[in-house]
């Protein structure tokens, strides 16, 4: 048991890294795209290894399913909204892409 | 355990206000829509691992819900956004 409690705290330490990691690019990349790629990818990869550290400290078989599909349905949205954003992002004016740069 | 979830919530806590404060600052622009995205993942971890802190085996239902609103949720920022650009010529401000 204080095996997976190390593993369990080491997964979360890692997902909160790549949280971390997600906000910093978000405050320092300079392009809008770089940013959505930053908040996209990175925070998806923490709240993997979240659902991980969860997982492994769960009681049933059938809240680790429960998880695994959280993963994905966040996975899913999170790409969906994605391209949504990219593709308006795309179709706006130029003044409106301009003045998200610094 | 319960020591280290507290630490990590605190730690994602400040994440998402960082980013929230980040996101508000800028005015108009696709930027806004940036914060369903955030609220998507993060809210989503949040819960996960405040529940386990807890030790509140339901948070993982709340995790799910916040999950479906935050698709719901960016879906509708999208199209309130587009809708703007094609009054107006420019979106938000």
């Amino acid at each position: 048991m204080s095996l997976v409690d190390a593993i369990s705290t080491l997964l979360l330490a890692v997902a909160l890294f790549f949280f971390t990691a997600g906000t910093v690019g978000l405050l320092r990349l300079p392009d809008f795209h770089s940013r959505l790629h930053a908040l996209t990818k990175a925070d998806n990869v923490g709240l993997g290894f979240t659902v991980l550290a969860v997982m492994l400290q769960a009681e049933a078989w059938a809240t680790v399913f429960k998880l695994a599909l959280i993963w994905l349905l966040v996975l899913a949205a999170g790409a969906t909204v994605c391209f949504l954003i990219a593709e308006r992002a795309r179709l706006a004016d130029a003044a409106s892409i301009e003045r998200t740069d610094p | 355990m319960t020591t280290v979830g507290w630490l990590v919530a605190c730690g994602l806590l400040l994440n998402i206000a960082i980013g929230l404060g980040f996101l508000t600052s800028r005015r108009g622009g696709a930027d806004s829509l940036l914060a369903a995205l955030l609220l998507g993942t993060t809210g989503v971890a949040l819960a996960l691992v405040l529940g386990e802190a807890v030790g509140e085996q339901r948070a993982v239902d709340i995790a799910l819900v916040f999950a479906l609103l935050a698709a719901v949720l960016g879906v509708a920022f999208v199209r309130r956004g587009w809708f703007d650009s094609d009054e107006g010529g420019g979106c938000g401000s």
